[in-house]
């Protein structure tokens, strides 16, 4: 893991196990890819696992500025789209021309769209970080999302550009028509990149991008240019979004205005942010919950935004290290064998948390389909916008669930501060 | 490095500085110089530019005007890196670590540029193994191995003050300035840092500015007095026990 910090001076573990267990990780999210479309094989899940990998891919670019580099850019969608559009005129070259590239090669040029884009620009932009580079990064995002309205040849308008991905020469006989195929394709290469920028966070350059993002100042004087630094940082982040822009365009089979937009480059801060920038598989969580989310709540509720802000909200102020921050703070504790004094009062905590939580879906669904006068359905118990009955027990859930849950939520701090006490006298946690 | 290495050369030269912040004069016509090989000590009453005499001859601040030459070569208006890489390492008064990365990774990172990684993004920073023998012996060296993968944030002061100068000494610069290395410290740790200090910059050039008497007379062979922005002498400590401009203006009664 880049940033992971082992907290322990008992941690350096026997080389010969660690690897074995690294690899292990590996080799069973490798697995699991491949096996995932035969336990779930129908249409809508195939497209949902071919949407989280693209996700996936687009999260860990989007971590190499964040997490790795430590700058926050507003404007990471250009890349993804760049990449897309790149991928789709290439495909369009390869189709017209009769060249012999066969489509899992697009996803390639993708790449080169988005790392071309970064190469011209990132120089100027990675001149400073911090606030600079996070403003300088919404404005270009903003100038080429409009750009792309106003440059009908390239970026083809409203209606973008389409592309037809059985068109191109076949591979081994696969012709990339149906979802399954598509599927196989994004996983190859999400198991590709996400291989290479763990790589990249191995290298002198990964490390220094880490040192860059702890403490710029002090790199000048260890013989290092932070600004060289945050510049390749910058351009394989390019790279590596546009090679997601690169599958999401032969998935879609269309690349238009909105892979630029903002609302991409958000959604991409928030994955990342959500599943925890500190380690390397932080944004893939953060990926696959918000694509779920989205493809989810999207059917279920027209707020959906509002979930996903309150969410976002949440982490920042309770967990700012992000799910994969929560899951690691209990390695100490499992390592010094007293995780199991703090699981009950993770339990006693769940009932008042989640009434809790229904209490504020209640109150959300009541105020937003009150004019509407549609029905609201609960986890399968049915609710009236309009009646009483619905906002008294929205009322009681989130007062009671509250009151409630603060004082589960009081015990789950006790038990860990005893969990942790013992853990640091037994030397796991410092 | 200069080719001209005569004997005579000084290994920092600093010629009539100035430092100005605004309308404020911080430094004024500074003249150091340094040979090589020598521990020289800069001392002076609180807020006489000291620190912002390692900023000018290190490159975090340019100076208003005047010249400073490392080896021989001018280095003033270079940036921090540049100069880093021509063999000059500072450290910082307040510590100035890598503070989310381990113990392990603040000296690896200072020692890759030496090593000539460079920004090589094709190499496993793990298999490098001139850089692993190079980091575990300043670990060594600064008594840390014990902490190695604990984050540089959560070290105690001393280890954190400790920290401090194995990053400024991992890339091997023949010259090393100090900044109050034992600011804080106790009786016992500063005896043990001074010690390292000895050991680690032997045959090397330092600069190091501090505030305990005993450990500057012990330690440097020559010794400035900087008083608001001017050195108002230089020379052996015997000469700086003696000299009656600096009795006045800073040892004052102190004086041994
Ligand atoms: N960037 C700056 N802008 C304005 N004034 C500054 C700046 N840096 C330093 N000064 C001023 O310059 C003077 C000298 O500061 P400096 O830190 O060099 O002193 P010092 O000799 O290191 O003191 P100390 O013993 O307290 O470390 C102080 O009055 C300080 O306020
Ligand atoms: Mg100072």
């Amino acid at each position: 893991m880049t940033t992971a910090m082992t907290s322990t001076s008992k941690a350096v573990a026997d080389p010969a196990g660690g690897s074995l267990r690294f690899y292990g990780v590996w080799a069973l999210g490798i697995i699991v890819l491949i096996v995932l479309p035969m336990l779930f094989s129908s249409g809508g899940s195939l497209t949902s696992f071919s949407l989280i990998g693209i996700a996936i891919v687009f999260a860990l670019s989007y971590n190499i500025l964040l997490g790795q580099t430590g700058l926050l850019s507003f404007g990471h969608a250009v890349h993804y789209g760049l990449g897309g559009f790149a991928a789709c005129h290439m495909m369009n070259a390869v189709v017209s021309h009769g060249w012999p590239i066969p489509l899992p090669f697009i996803p390639l040029f993708g790449g080169l769209g988005g790392l071309v884009f970064a190469v011209i620009i990132g120089w100027v932009m990675t001149k400073r970080a911090g606030t600079v580079f996070a403003m300088i990064s919404l404005g270009i995002g903003e100038l080429v999302a409009s750009s792309s309205l106003i440059l009908r040849s390239v970026f083809g308008g409203e209606a973008g550009i389409t592309t037809d991905r059985t068109a191109l020469p076949k591979l081994l006989g696969w012709s990339f028509g149906p979802q399954l195929q598509v599927y196989y394709l994004i996983a190859f290469w999400l198991v590709l990149s996400a291989i290479a920028m763990y790589a990249l966070t191995r290298t002198p350059l990964g490390r220094i991008c880490n040192a860059v993002r702890d403490n710029p100042e002090r790199v000048q004087f260890i013989g290092y240019d932070p600004h060289v630094v945050r510049y390749i940082a910058f351009c394989f982040a390019g790279f590596f979004a546009g090679v997601a822009g690169g599958l999401a365009a032969i998935n879609f089979e269309i690349a238009n205005s909105a892979y630029l937009g903002a609302i991409q480059s958000g959604l991409v801060l928030f994955s990342t942010f959500i599943g925890g920038t500190a380690y390397f598989f932080g944004p893939i969580l953060g990926a696959i919950l918000v694509t779920y989310l989205q493809l989810g709540l999207t059917s279920l509720t027209t707020v959906w935004q509002l979930y996903f802000g309150i969410i976002f909200i949440g982490i920042v102020m309770y967990s700012p290290g992000g799910i994969a921050g929560l899951l690691m703070m209990h390695r100490p504790l499992i390592r010094a064998g007293t995780l199991w004094t703090v699981i009950p009062s993770y339990l006693v905590a769940i009932v008042p948390t989640v009434a809790l939580a229904c209490g504020v879906i209640l109150t959300i669904e009541t105020v937003a389909r009150f004019s509407g006068g549609d029905p609201i359905n609960l986890f399968g118990v049915a609710f009236n916008a309009t009646s009483p009955v619905t906002w008294l027990t929205a009322a009681v859930l989130v007062a009671g669930g509250f009151y409630v849950a603060r004082l589960t939520w009081r015990r789950i701090a006790d038990a860990w501060d005893r969990a942790a006490t013992v853990a640091r006298d037994r030397g796991y946690l410092a | 490095m200069s080719e001209a290495v005569s004997g005579t050369t000084a290994a920092i030269e600093v010629r009539a500085v100035e430092k100005r912040f605004g309308n404020v004069g911080i430094i004024r016509d500074l003249n150091l110089s340094v040979a090589r090989g020598e521990r020289h000590a800069i001392i002076g009453p609180n807020g006489a530019g000291k620190s912002t005499t390692f900023n000018l001859i290190s490159g975090h601040i340019a100076p208003t005007s005047g010249e400073v030459k490392l080896n021989g070569d001018l280095i003033s208006g270079l940036r921090p890196f540049e100069i880093n890489r021509r063999g000059l390492s500072r450290s910082f008064q307040v510590t100035n670590v890598f503070a989310r990365m381990t113990v392990w990774e603040n000296v690896r990172c200072a020692v890759l540029w030496a090593t000539g990684h460079r920004y090589a993004f094709w190499k496993n920073v793990d298999s490098l193994p001139e850089v692993r023998e190079r980091t575990a012996q300043i670990l060594d060296d600064i008594h840390l191995t014990h902490r190695r993968d604990v984050p540089a944030g959560l070290l105690t002061y001393a280890e954190q003050r400790e920290l401090e100068i194995g990053i400024t000494i991992a890339s091997g610069a023949t010259v090393v300035m100090l900044d109050e290395p034992t600011a804080g410290m106790s009786h016992a740790e500063t005896d043990r840092a001074v010690s390292l200090i000895r050991r680690l910059t032997e045959g090397k050039t330092l600069v190091i500015v501090e505030h305990d008497m005993s450990v500057v007379f012990g330690l440097a062979d020559r010794i400035s007095v900087l008083v608001y922005g001017h050195i108002i002498a230089s020379g052996t400590p015997e000469e700086i026990r003696r000299d009656p401009k600096v009795k006045e203006a800073y040892l004052g009664e102190e004086a041994h």
